[in-house]
């Protein structure tokens, strides 16, 4: 559905993205994870025809980006980072406005927008100006706005941000029952968000794809670099040459807390001690308050999964100044 | 052309639940109202003059007498206010960025710019209409010739059709409406000036020139009750070009 080849693109001298190349399936929900500046907003642009394309080529719907972009805006819905929204004109009015400009046939409109307004709980605020909307609900008007012609094709920039957990939750809903009739491309910087709602995720860090995955392979992946904080209230002076000792347990780093000594025990990959661990604690006496593995914040997947690939290209990478965009 | 009207539909509600359409109307027929009384006034005490020195009235033209200071005093105002109108036209929409919007819909370019021109104009259309209570005042108290009225009518519309293309082209060269609105005060102004520019070089070749491009000078024979082909071309012709350059300096905005 669609097709992603080599695409770059250039500001000047900056590279914001490179070489990317992914495919989505009819139908499916694709996650573009990525830290601030990683490239995503500019890869979206580039496949709505808003930004043309340094070079590269890409098809969505079975349309080129660059030979037919009217067939393609006609079949994509698109959210963008900031929703594009009137503050002037009540939520009726622009998406009626909107139902127009995507060329939806006036007998079909009404119904269109009906449709939407229930679909996005926006029903109640219907009436009432933009401008004077919570963000959250400005957040709905703006998917409202990218669903209201019920593309084939939906593209979401950071859906989720600015919402409260609550409304984060309705959100991921909203969109999870979008997949199977549309194909979604979601961007995120919050890893839990891309594997809860989507059923691939590309990682893309400083304009490259680092690794395309499911969640599944890609949370296996992360737990084998789990790190373990163990808490003990009585540990000995050698408790941290006895963890040592544990089958797996790579290094071992302490600090004091307020209740007792914190372990951070990094352990080897594709190995869970975490049983062990505990065991070792009750039978030699060291009081086990906490036993908790440390999940990895996106910070650390980057690190890791751009260390991996740099280890065959550059050397060094600071994996850690992606550059608010 | 669908298109067009949607966006032109959207502009115009924009304009119209925001009080800038309001203000901006409300100081044009302010101020237009206040000078035509002013002059109106004028005239009349300068008729009663003339009552009394010759012992009997003559047969004034109210036309010249009325509406022509009137329609270049409606030049004038419109150069100041239409401004306000289409600053807001492109560069709101690029700071709020539902340019964005605009143009991943699948609407041509063009369409949002004509769009945006015609919701101008409306407005103004609107401005502009509502100032036919003078004529009307004039026909019902006194006499005056509807032709040359109608023709001084359009070309203020004309005029002020110039003027938006130039607004409409200034607001896309920014984000920020108050930048655009000083823009496109200064080039209409140009426009305006360069016809006193050519009175100081009057016979020279230069001068000619710079009195055909002197947008007063062809706005001139409209007033005085005559439609010139070349008035015509010359107004049409900058009207087109505002909208034409409008529609490159979007398209390569996408580019940078
Ligand atoms: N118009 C522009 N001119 C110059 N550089 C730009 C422009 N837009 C984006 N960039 C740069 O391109 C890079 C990628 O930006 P992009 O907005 O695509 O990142 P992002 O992944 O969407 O980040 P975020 O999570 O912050 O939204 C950044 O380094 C950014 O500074
Ligand atoms: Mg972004």
């Amino acid at each position: 559905m669609i097709n992603v080849q080599n695409l770059t693109k250039r500001y000047g001298d900056l590279t914001a993205i490179e070489d990317v190349t992914f495919n989505v399936q009819k139908g499916e929900i694709l996650g573009f994870l990525g830290p601030n500046g990683a490239g995503k907003t500019t890869t979206m642009r580039i496949l709505t025809c808003f930004l043309p394309a340094t070079s590269g080529t890409a098809s969505v719907a079975g349309y080129d980006i660059f030979e037919q972009p009217q067939d393609v805006k006609k079949h994509i819905g698109y959210l963008p980072e900031s929703p594009p929204l009137y503050t002037e004109l009540t939520v009726t009015e622009y998406l009626r406005f909107i139902s127009r400009i995507k060329g939806i046939e006036r007998k079909d409109r009404t119904e269109a927008l009906t449709r939407v307004l229930e679909r996005c709980a926006l029903t109640d605020v219907r009436h009432r100006l933009i401008g004077n909307l919570s963000r959250g609900y400005r957040q709905r008007v703006g998917l409202a706005q990218a669903l209201i012609h019920n593309p084939e094709v939906l593209i979401l920039d950071e859906p989720t941000t600015g919402l409260d957990p609550k409304q984060i939750i309705e959100m991921r809903q909203v969109i999870k029952e979008l997949a199977g009739q549309h194909t979604v491309i979601l961007s995120t910087h919050i890893l839990p968000e891309a594997t809860a709602v989507c059923q691939r995720v590309v990682i893309i860090h400083k304009g490259r794809i680092v690794a395309v995955d499911t969640p599944d392979t890609l949370s296996a992946q992360l737990r084998q670099s789990e790190k373990i904080r163990l808490t003990l209230r009585t540990p000995s002076p050698e408790t941290a040459e006895a963890l040592k000792t544990v089958p797996g347990v790579v290094s071992i780093f302490q600090e004091p807390s307020t209740d007792g000594q914190v372990f951070m025990v990094e352990c080897e990959l594709g190995r869970d001690i975490r049983t062990e661990l505990a065991a070792q604690a009750v039978r030699r006496g060291w009081g086990l308050l906490e036993l908790t593995a440390v999940k990895l914040s996106l910070e650390d997947v980057f690190l890791q999964l751009t260390q991996e690939e740099s280890k065959q290209e550059e050397p060094k990478e600071d994996a850690l100044n992606g550059e608010p965009g | 052309m669908k298109s067009t009207l949607a966006i032109m539909g959207k502009e115009l509600r924009v304009l119209f639940n925001s009080p800038m359409a309001y203000v901006v109307t409300a100081i044009f027929i302010l101020i237009s109202g206040y000078l035509f009384y002013s002059i109106v006034l004028f005239a009349s005490s300068q008729s009663m003059q003339i009552l009394r020195v010759q012992g009997a009235l003559p047969q004034i033209n109210l036309n010249d007498l009325i509406f022509r200071p009137t329609f270049h005093n409606m030049a004038v105002i419109l150069m100041l206010t239409l401004p306000l109108i289409t600053m807001r036209l492109l560069a709101e929409e690029k700071k709020i960025k539902t340019i964005e919007l605009l143009m991943t819909s699948p609407v041509p370019l063009l369409a949002i710019v004509m769009g945006k021109y015609l919701a101008a104009m409306a407005v103004f259309t609107l401005m502009l209409g509502l100032t036919a209570y003078m004529p009307l005042l004039m026909w019902y108290y006194g006499s005056i010739q509807w032709m040359p009225i109608l023709t001084g009518y359009l070309g203020i519309w004309l005029l002020g059709g110039v003027f938006i293309a130039v607004g409409l082209l200034a607001s896309s060269l920014t984000e920020n409406q108050i930048i655009a609105s000083f823009i496109s005060f200064g080039a209409v102004l140009i426009l305006w000036l360069i016809g006193w520019i050519s009175q100081g070089v009057a016979d020279t070749s230069l001068g000619s020139f710079l009195t055909y491009l002197s947008i007063g000078e062809h706005t001139e024979n409209f007033i005085r009750g005559m439609i010139d082909t070349e008035d015509l071309v010359y107004l049409a012709t900058l009207i087109i070009v505002g909208i034409f350059i409008t529609h490159r300096v979007l398209e390569s905005q996408r580019w940078k």
